[in-house]
């Protein structure tokens, strides 16, 4: 206890006698470009195996990435993603039927360092046979007060094309522009703290999941209520901050918080936290253990049961759009090794990661179950979660 | 009047800015910094790996944003 008394003494102190210093440079960004310490990533190629078993859905298959600098000058990677989606959620099983479909992923970046910065260019296209997506991403970042303090600027742009199955006529585009602005800040030799911002504008005919509908009360039928198509709003803008630090612990581990506040014009309101341990066993060996915790308030126009048909412009019954909470239980390990004697590759990463993900909502309930409307239980799923990835450095 | 209030405020600010220059020491010096540099104080350890979780909760949950970037597409519903 006292250990732990010592280390959030140590990280108030530094935080409260540095903030000073930090804030008050703020304004000398631009004048004191005294660092040279930004370096390009490291050349790798990833392959990741990705899994995912939840609520009905399964979703699996590789992750290829490549990454090379040329002259320590420009690095350029390639990222190759694919999605093996077999669904049967229950949005699926009460509303339409079980599908499977392909969503293919290609990417193409460039990092160039010019002087005391790194500037990020990234193109992504997404393809599956009923939606598109084209994203241009840009990010500039720079180190200064002698590598204390890294600021990043970020700008992406996408463009979605929003389609149906067996509805050739159904094309609707949505627009996307994010802004980012991060700040790292060395805070003492062992703790290291992460502020980030990110706003992120929508704008399209067709912002909601074209299969989803809601349902209304309708004493004419069996069931007592029937289904109508969903209107969202055409434009959503949302604001995201996230504070993140690192402690390096007395013994060689260390500890990662993380807190993240959401709020959009939607009226969804969400918080997450996070904790993740951090541990090496001997030189080849890191593992890691994190709990996270999100919860997120309804939409403005979201309800599980509308009263009557029509009842409302703007109307929603997409589960994402409700209010719940999620609680993440992840494990990984990772084995790394050197390769002295080999000609082409310095070193290989095996890691593996599971995270176990529990949902429960607090007012979107389960249809499968026959009741009298609006008395349902209330729907609730956990999800596994496996990646399992390889890396070489060369 | 104007101009030359500005141009006063523009070279004053300049001067206190690059005074202030030279008065920010790094607390934490190079050799200090080996904790720092130690892997696993890195925030993000795997970037295809993480990127894939932020997809993961991007698709399930309604918060976006602040968290690295994440491809498009849903394969959600």
């Amino acid at each position: 206890m006292p250990e732990v008394l010592k280390v959030v003494l140590e990280v108030a102190v530094a935080v409260i006698s540095r903030l000073a210093v930090v804030l008050s440079g703020f304004s000398l960004f631009f004048f004191c470009l005294d660092s040279n310490s930004a370096v390009l990533p490291e050349d790798r190629a990833d392959a990741l195996y990705h899994y995912y078993d939840g609520g009905g859905v399964t979703i699996q298959g590789p992750s290829i990435l490549v990454r090379k600098s040329i002259k320590d000058k420009v690095s350029v990677s390639a990222n190759y993603y694919v999605d093996n989606v077999s669904s049967a959620s229950i949005d699926v099983v009460t509303t339409a039927s079980a599908y499977t479909e392909q969503r293919i992923e290609k990417s193409v970046g460039a990092d160039y360092l010019h002087d005391k910065t790194i500037m990020s260019f990234n193109y992504t296209a997404s393809d599956e046979n009923d939606f598109s997506a084209r994203s241009a991403h840009f990010n500039v970042s720079q180190d200064f007060f002698g590598d204390l303090t890294t600021l990043t600027l970020g700008y992406s742009q996408g463009w979605d094309e929003v389609g149906k199955r067996d509805e050739d006529d159904f094309k609707y585009d949505a627009d996307r522009r994010n802004f980012r602005l991060g700040v790292t800040q060395v805070i003492t030799k062992n703790s290291i703290l992460a502020l980030s911002w990110e706003t992120v504008t929508d704008q399209g005919q067709y912002l909601n999941n074209p299969y989803r509908a809601i349902r209304y009360l309708d004493p004419s039928v069996g069931s007592g209520y029937s289904y109508q198509d969903e209107v969202y709003p055409d434009t959503r803008t949302s604001d995201a901050i996230a504070i993140r630090g690192m402690y390096y612990l007395p013994y060689r581990a260390a500890v990662k918080l993380e807190a993240k506040r959401f709020a959009d014009t939607w009226g969804i309101n969400a918080n997450t936290f996070s904790v993740e341990y951090v541990h090496p066993y001997k030189d080849e060996w890191i593992f890691d253990g994190k709990l996270r915790f999100y919860q997120q308030d309804r939409a403005d126009f979201y309800s599980d049961l509308f009263e009557r048909i029509d009842e409302q412009n703007f109307r929603a019954r997409d589960k994402e759009m409700s209010t719940f909470s999620s609680v993440t239980l992840g494990f990984g390990a990772s084995y790394e090794k050197e390769l002295k004697d080999w000609r082409y590759l310095n070193k290989y990463i095996v890691n593996l990661s599971l995270d176990h993900i529990q949902f429960d909502f607090d007012d979107f309930r389960d249809l499968r179950v026959s009741a009298t409307p609006g008395t349902e239980p209330l729907y609730s799923y956990n999800a596994n979660v496996i990646r399992l990835f390889v890396s070489v450095f060369y | 009047m104007k101009p030359k209030f500005i141009i006063r405020s523009i070279v004053g600010a300049a001067i206190v800015l690059l005074s202030g220059c030279s008065s920010i020491e790094p607390w934490v010096k190079p050799y200090e910094r080996q904790n720092l540099a130690d892997p696993i104080m890195a925030f993000s350890r795997a970037p295809v790996s993480d990127n894939y979780l932020h997809h993961v909760y991007q698709a399930r949950e309604g918060a976006r944003g602040a968290e690295g970037s994440a491809g498009g597409g849903c394969g959600c519903n």
